[in-house]
């Protein structure tokens, strides 16, 4: 039975076991000289065990299925739209992305209707840009629209 | 003594100067924004914050960004008494007896002993932290490698401890965040670990995109399902004065409050939350009538709400006084002041007395500033809750990837931020805590330094662990929790941190 504790100690074992795959190609140095690959290796041991453990002790926990995945829908479109901001924002510029990402997610996700999502979008995205780049001096992507 | 008084004044010299005032100012209001706002804790919010304040000198960048933690333990009563919504974790206990006084028309009286109680504990815990930061740094100084080592590993151990739940959890999650620490160049041998030909991996992986996806994104994605919030309970300003009985009821637990969050705050860990959980257990234990409680007692409002704000002045001390920080909002800090060249530690107080000491004045008056800001003003921050979770999440989203490509201005940044997003995200609906994590990360290159540091020192003979008084104390303290914790997992029934877990997953549902 696939529980919480099962899949997250699942999880971090199989991270543990890829570092310590990683490490090899580190030289390991010595019990007394350790070397670059001898505290990974170590801290990798350190978290299959810890895996193992909490796999091994999972049997009582929630079953997966209980977790409440009901609003893993709508978090995935929002990590769609992170990826979009981090894809756009040297692509296309700031203000540009920061407008389709927000159009998208007000209008079309949130549905609060066109106008306030675009009036919101618009006085986000320049505003923000105004406070950090123009006052605040934090240099923001610009895009080959200059914008 | 006298020496104390004249460091204040000078403190108050540097906080009292219109330009740090005003940070200070600002801090305090957005930190209230951000307590009020559920879905943005103090940690987000400081990430977020932290590249407005590169243009800043270092004073003034801690000045606003001390604002905003302790800002958002006032902030965070609010949405807990007029909406039973923890706008941060650490008012999840108000949220009880809080919500309960105002069903019964008490909400403003509630506001007000949570504001007073604040105040208090926020002030006398300064003294405290005034008091007991310079000798403490004056001791460290006397630490070598080998102390350092076993202060960095009882540190993680006791964070593990005193987290809500399973310890083997904890501990998996501060061994992750170990593990993340190993990114980038290793400082002894110059080898490039794990970084896969990405030159930005060389300095590793940072706080900012780590804090701020692990806590900014993660936590939109998870209230991204959840159902719309109840409605807001309206105070009227006439109503913020509390009775004399409930002033009566509320002085002990404000005292107590103070005092349980100053030491808890100190310890490593979610020290803000804790102080709260084990502040309203003990007001409930010593009451006179413990059937109150949950039904709007009044000890239940002021013990924990002066508990958390006193924390945030304990989480200060290791922070300035050692350079380590006890959780990740001090990690956050102590990376800020970094950023401006200052390294918090043992030397700090001696080569930087003016931004110590103008930090610590600076907390004196902030908290008389959010005295001020939080009776009069709550019903303008009660509006801000009226802003449509719709519009606000696409924006805290904005906010966060902004925030993380201003440090560096760095795309690999941002993905590190998404991909900490996702992975909070699937750790939080998998009931793992994030915050050692982001500790772990942090403590994983001064943890290996330090071992190895100690192994050159000693010829590579690891007996220099245990025969050194000071750090084979600290190895058996940590060995001491890791036990008692591990007897928590075996034995049945709950300890604290179980029913700790219990109760913040109760209030959050």
């Amino acid at each position: 039975m696939l529980t919480i504790d099962r899949v997250g100690g699942g999880g971090l074992a199989l991270v543990a076991l890829w570092m310590l795959w990683e490490s090899r190609r580190l030289p390991l140095g010595s019990w007394r000289e350790p070397g670059p690959a001898a505290m990974p290796t170590a801290l990798a041991l350190t978290a299959l065990t810890l895996g193992v453990a909490i796999v091994a002790s999972g049997a009582a926990a929630a079953r997966l299925e209980a977790a409440g995945w009901g609003g893993a829908h709508r978090a995935l479109i929002i990590v769609g739209a992170c990826v979009f901001l981090a894809l756009g924002l040297e692509r296309l510029g700031y203000r540009p992305t920061v407008l389709v990402t927000l159009l998208v997610l007000v209008g079309v996700v949130e549905r609060r209707g066109l106008l306030p999502a675009a009036v919101f979008a618009v006085a986000v995205a320049w505003g923000s840009f105004f406070l950090f780049n123009t006052l605040l001096r934090v240099p923001l992507p610009r895009g080959p629209f200059g914008l | 003594m006298a020496e104390t008084l004249q460091n204040l004044a000078l403190g108050f010299g540097v906080a009292l100067a219109p330009g740090v005032l005003l940070y200070a100012f600002v801090g305090c209001l957005v930190g209230t924004l951000v307590g009020v706002l559920p879905g943005v804790g103090p940690l987000a919010g400081i990430s977020l914050l932290l590249p407005a304040t590169f243009g800043l000198d270092a004073t003034r960048a801690i000045v606003l960004l001390a604002g905003i933690y302790y800002g958002a333990m006032y902030g965070g009563s609010t949405t807990s008494i007029l909406m039973r919504i923890p706008g941060e974790a650490a008012s999840v206990m108000t949220c009880i007896d809080g919500y309960e006084m105002a069903r019964r028309g008490r909400a403003g009286a509630a506001l007000a002993i949570a504001a007073v109680g604040s105040f208090v504990a926020g002030t006398l815990s300064v003294v405290a932290l005034m008091l007991l930061a310079p000798p403490l740094a004056n001791f460290a100084l006397r630490l070598g490698p080998p102390e350092n080592f076993a202060l960095l590993l009882l540190g993680l151990l006791v964070l593990a401890y005193m987290s809500g739940g399973s310890m083997l959890k904890s501990l998996a999650m501060a061994s992750l965040g170990l593990m993340l620490g190993m990114v980038g160049i290793d400082p002894m041998s110059g080898y490039f670990r794990f970084a896969f030909g990405v030159v930005e991996l060389g300095d590793g992986i940072g706080v900012v995109p780590l804090a701020v996806g692990l806590f900014g994104i993660a936590e939109v994605l998870v209230t991204a399902g959840k159902p719309t919030p109840p409605l807001v309970q309206q105070p009227r300003l006439r109503e913020l004065l509390p009775s004399r009985e409930e002033w009566r009821q509320s002085v002990g637990p404000i005292g107590r409050g103070t005092l349980l969050g100053f030491l808890i705050g100190i310890i490593p860990g979610s020290a803000h939350i804790i102080s709260s959980f084990v502040s309203y257990a003990v007001e409930r234990r010593l009451s006179r009538r413990p059937e109150e409680f949950g039904r709007g007692a009044v000890a239940g409002v002021a013990g924990p709400e002066s508990a958390n704000n006193a924390a945030t002045s304990g989480a200060f001390v290791p922070m300035l006084a050692l350079g380590v920080p006890s959780g990740p909002i001090p990690a956050v800090m102590l990376a800020a002041l970094m950023v401006h060249g200052v390294s918090p530690g043992p030397l700090l107080i001696q080569q930087a007395p003016a931004l110590f000491w103008g930090f610590i004045a600076s907390m004196y008056v902030g908290n008389l500033m959010l005295l001020i800001l939080n009776l009069p003003l709550v019903g303008l921050f009660v509006n801000v809750l009226r802003v449509p979770y719709g519009f606000l999440y696409p924006a805290i989203v904005v906010f966060c990837v902004l925030g993380v490509y201003a440090v560096n201005g760095s795309m690999v940044d941002v993905w590190i931020a998404v991909t900490m997003g996702v992975l909070g995200w699937l750790l939080r609906m998998l009931q793992f805590e994030t915050a050692p994590i982001v500790l772990g990360a942090i403590l994983a290159p001064l943890l290996e330094m330090s071992l190895r540091q100690s192994l050159a020192m000693s010829d590579g003979h690891y007996g220099i662990f245990v025969t050194r008084p000071l750090t084979a104390t600290l190895l058996a303290v940590g060995v001491l929790l890791l036990l008692l914790g591990l007897r928590a997992s075996i034995a049945r029934g709950l300890d604290w941190r179980g029913r700790l877990a219990l109760a913040e997953k109760g209030d959050q549902s």
